[in-house]
C-alpha cells in the first residue's frame, strides 16, 4: 500500500494527453474543408450583389470563374469598375473565349455541357460589361452562367 | 533498488506543432459555398434568323436606364413593385397557350388566377418577360431586378404545386435533388417547371453615350 501512498503526494498533473488528439481532429476537419484559393485577385475582391432565389453552384471542377471589379494597380488600370479578371490576368472580353476553351481542356469531352461559368462582379460594375463576356460566351457555346451573388436575407 | 520508472515520451509539445498546423488551415480556410443566379444563354442564331413575331401583349417589358430607374411597361416604378406586375402578367391567362409540340392545339390556362385580360398575357408559357438595360446601368440593380422577377416565378409555381401536391415547390425541388432516380417527383418537378417555364430574355443594352 504504501507504494501508491507515495504518488499522491505533489500536485497531481492536469493530464493534457488528449489534448493533442482534440487538436488533430480539429486540424483534419480544417485540412479536408480547406479550398485553397488558385488564383490571385488582381482586383479588388468585388462587392457581390446579393438576392434570394440562388442556387448552389455543384461540382466545382466544372466551374470557371470570371471576375469583374476594380483593378489593384489603380495607375496601371483606372479605378473603374470594369476590369475583368481571367486566371491570374487583367484581360478583356476577346480573351474570354481562350480562357473557356482552355478550361475545357481540363474536362472529359462528356462533362464540357455540363460546365458553368461563374460572373463573380461588383454591384458597382456596368451591365455592358457583362453584356460583352456574355456574348462571347455565347459565342463559345458555354450557355450555362451564374451570377454569382451573396445571400440576402428575404423580405 | 529504486529504479526510477521508464522516462514517457515528452508529449507535451505535440499539442503546440498540432495548433500551429491547426492555425494554418484556419487561416487559409474558405468555406463559402458559390451560389449564384444561374441562368442559360441562349444559343447563338444563325445569321440569316429572322426573329419570331411575337404579339406586344405577351411581352412583359423592364427598361433600367444607366441611372438605374427602372419603366416597367411603359411606366416607372421601384424595384419592390416589380414582383407583384410580373405576377399579374404572368398570371393573367387571356388566351390559349402555345400549340404542343405534337400538333396538340394550345389549351386556355386553366390554373391561372389572373385577371384574363385581353391586353395582357394570354398564357404564361407564352408571357415573356424581356430586359433591357443601359450599358452603364449597375450590375447590382440588373441583378436585384432579375431576383424580384425570379422571385415572381417562385410565387407562382410555389402557390401551383403546393395546389396540386400539398408542398412548395421548394420543398419539391429539395426532395428531388435528394433522390435523383425517383420517377415520380422528376414529373412532378417536369409538370410544375412546364406550367410556368421562366422566360426572361435580356435585350441588347441601350447605350447612353
Amino acid at each position: 500500500m504504501s507504494k501508491f501512498r507515495k504518488k499522491k503526494k505533489g500536485m497531481p498533473a492536469v493530464n493534457t494527453a488528449a489534448l493533442p488528439d482534440i487538436v488533430f481532429m480539429l486540424l483534419f476537419f480544417f485540412m479536408v474543408t480547406t479550398t485553397m484559393r488558385e488564383t490571385s485577385l488582381k482586383i479588388d475582391a468585388p462587392r457581390l450583389p446579393s438576392a434570394t432565389e440562388i442556387k448552389k453552384l455543384e461540382h466545382k471542377s466544372l466551374v470557371s470563374t470570371i471576375y469583374v471589379g476594380k483593378a489593384k494597380e489603380t495607375e496601371k488600370y483606372g479605378t473603374g469598375y470594369n476590369r475583368i479578371q481571367l486566371n491570374d490576368k487583367i484581360a478583356t472580353p476577346e480573351d474570354v473565349p481562350a480562357f473557356i476553351l482552355n478550361a475545357r481542356l481540363s474536362v472529359s469531352e462528356g462533362e464540357i455541357p455540363f460546365m458553368t461559368t461563374s460572373i463573380k462582379a461588383d454591384k458597382q460594375s456596368s451591365v455592358g460589361t457583362i453584356t460583352d463576356i456574355r456574348l462571347k460566351l455565347r459565342d463559345v457555346n458555354a450557355l450555362k452562367v451564374s451570377y454569382s451573388t451573396n445571400s440576402g436575407t428575404d423580405n | 533498488m529504486a529504479r526510477r520508472e521508464n522516462p514517457e515520451i515528452n508529449a507535451g509539445s505535440m499539442a503546440d506543432i498540432a495548433f500551429l498546423l491547426l492555425i494554418f488551415f484556419l487561416v487559409t480556410t474558405t468555406m463559402n459555398v458559390d451560389s449564384g443566379i444561374s441562368k442559360k444563354l441562349s444559343e447563338k442564331p444563325p445569321p440569316d434568323y429572322v426573329p419570331p413575331i411575337i404579339k406586344e401583349k405577351n411581352i412583359f417589358e423592364v427598361n433600367i436606364n444607366f441611372r438605374n430607374e427602372l419603366q416597367v411597361e411603359g411606366e416607372r416604378m421601384e424595384v419592390k413593385d416589380i414582383k407583384e406586375a410580373a405576377i399579374k402578367f404572368i398570371d393573367n391567362g387571356g388566351g390559349v397557350g402555345k400549340p404542343g409540340e405534337d400538333g396538340t392545339p394550345g389549351k386556355p390556362c386553366d390554373y391561372c388566377k389572373g385577371e384574363g385580360s385581353e391586353s395582357s398575357s394570354d398564357h404564361p408559357n407564352k408571357a415573356i418577360i424581356s430586359v433591357q438595360s443601359d450599358r452603364g446601368t449597375d450590375y447590382g440593380t440588373y441583378i436585384a431586378v432579375q431576383n424580384e422577377l425570379l422571385k415572381a416565378y417562385a410565387v407562382l409555381r410555389d402557390r401551383l404545386c403546393t395546389e396540386r401536391y400539398g408542398m412548395t415547390y421548394k420543398e419539391l425541388d429539395k426532395r428531388y435533388k435528394d433522390d435523383r432516380n425517383n420517377e415520380e417527383l422528376k414529373k412532378k418537378v417536369d409538370d410544375i417547371k412546364a406550367s410556368y417555364p421562366q422566360i426572361i430574355s435580356d435585350a441588347e443594352p441601350t447605350s447612353a453615350n
